[in-house]
């Protein structure tokens, strides 16, 4: 008999054995977990031509605005903060162009992000913002869409998947009439 | 002259206005910025990660901490507070993950691997401080493997 036979050959204790598979399910579920988080934190945004999930938005007003019952308009979703100095740049532009599409099936909603709501309240009211806006509840909204910052606008398109996706201000109102535009059109 | 009667009045009169300005509810002191931030500091702005609230310089968190301010004038306690901001703004805000679903794994990896370790360390030791199994002799090795016994009649015959 060899050396290493004989070490083959020795016992190992059926407790001493359970640890080791408790330990090593321990160090992969801890593995597991921490690989989910990376994948989740590296996915980025939602990506164009995904299906946008349904999110309930609950306006300032008290009003609710159900993302579900929006099929068949484009949808244009605004991420915004009063403490956001970029978002500022698009503030007035995202009204105007409000008033200029409110009539062709286009829908503009306001996503206030980890905001408080008499800030919120008073920047609506300097830029004359008239378009349904509500706080983002427990960042649910902007964990659905997997927003990195404020300003991100997101149009959604009739089907109710993502047409175009703006990251950072929109520097002109022809720049917003005519993503949404080409929304319409796809 | 005045009258007893009058003088009681008097007297009656500016007793029973003592006790009532002594009675009256006084404006409580305005919450101080320790105890904003003994809050503030159990918390994290999720637009500045890993910034405690209570040195987060940025405009948000400023205003987080001004609402902190107000609630706790308006006679909120801290577990209020704290369930007001979760509500708000999810449970990511806070330093300390409340303890359901997966956030449980925080709360039990660490006490279960330190448990584990000093198992396996307890085993450890307590086979060191076993004496020795006694050797089995070489004869015995010889008699079991063949080879063994030649290579030892071998050096046997050579020395």
């Amino acid at each position: 008999m060899t050396d290493e036979s004989a070490l083959e050959a020795v016992p190992t204790p059926k407790s001493t054995r359970w640890g080791v598979i408790l330990v090593w399910v321990l160090v992969f579920g801890l593995l597991a977990v921490v690989g989910l988080g990376l994948i989740r934190t590296q996915q980025g945004n939602i990506g164009v031509g995904a299906r946008v999930p349904d999110f309930q938005l609950t306006t300032f007003d008290g009003a609710s605005v159900n993302m579900a019952d929006l099929r068949g308009q484009v949808v244009v979703v605004n991420f915004w903060a009063s403490w956001c100095i970029p978002c500022e740049q698009e503030a007035a532009e995202l009204e105007m162009a409000h008033q200029q599409l409110k009539d062709q099936g286009v829908v503009f909603l306001g996503v206030n992000y980890v905001d408080t709501e008499r800030e919120a309240l008073a920047y609506l009211d300097r830029f004359d913002i008239t378009y349904a806006n509500g706080p983002d509840l427990g960042t649910r909204i902007s964990q659905a869409f997997r927003i990195r910052g404020v300003p991100e606008t997101y149009i959604i398109g009739r089907d109710g998947r993502l047409a175009q996706v703006q990251i950072g201000p929109y520097l002109s109102l022809g720049q917003i009439v005519a993503s949404v535009t080409s929304s319409m059109e796809e | 002259m005045h009258s007893p009667s009058k003088w009681f009045a008097i007297v009656g009169a500016a007793l029973i206005g003592l006790t009532l300005m002594a009675s009256a509810p006084s404006q409580p002191p305005p919450p101080s910025d320790d105890e904003v931030n003994a809050i503030a500091h159990q918390m994290y702005c999720p637009v500045c990660e890993n910034v405690p609230l209570d040195v987060c310089p940025t405009e948000a968190c400023a205003q987080w901490r001004a609402t902190i301010r107000e609630k706790l004038a308006e006679g909120w306690s801290e577990s209020q507070i704290k369930d007001y901001f979760v509500e708000q703004y999810g449970a990511r805000v806070l330093a300390s993950p409340p303890a359901r679903g997966l956030n449980w794994l925080v709360y039990i990896l660490p006490p279960a691997t330190f448990l584990a370790g000093a198992y396996i360390l307890f085993r450890a030791f307590r086979s060191w401080g076993r004496p020795a199994e006694p050797q089995t002799p070489a004869e015995s090795d010889s008699k079991v493997d063949p080879y063994v016994a030649r290579l030892e009649e071998e050096l046997r015959r050579r020395s």
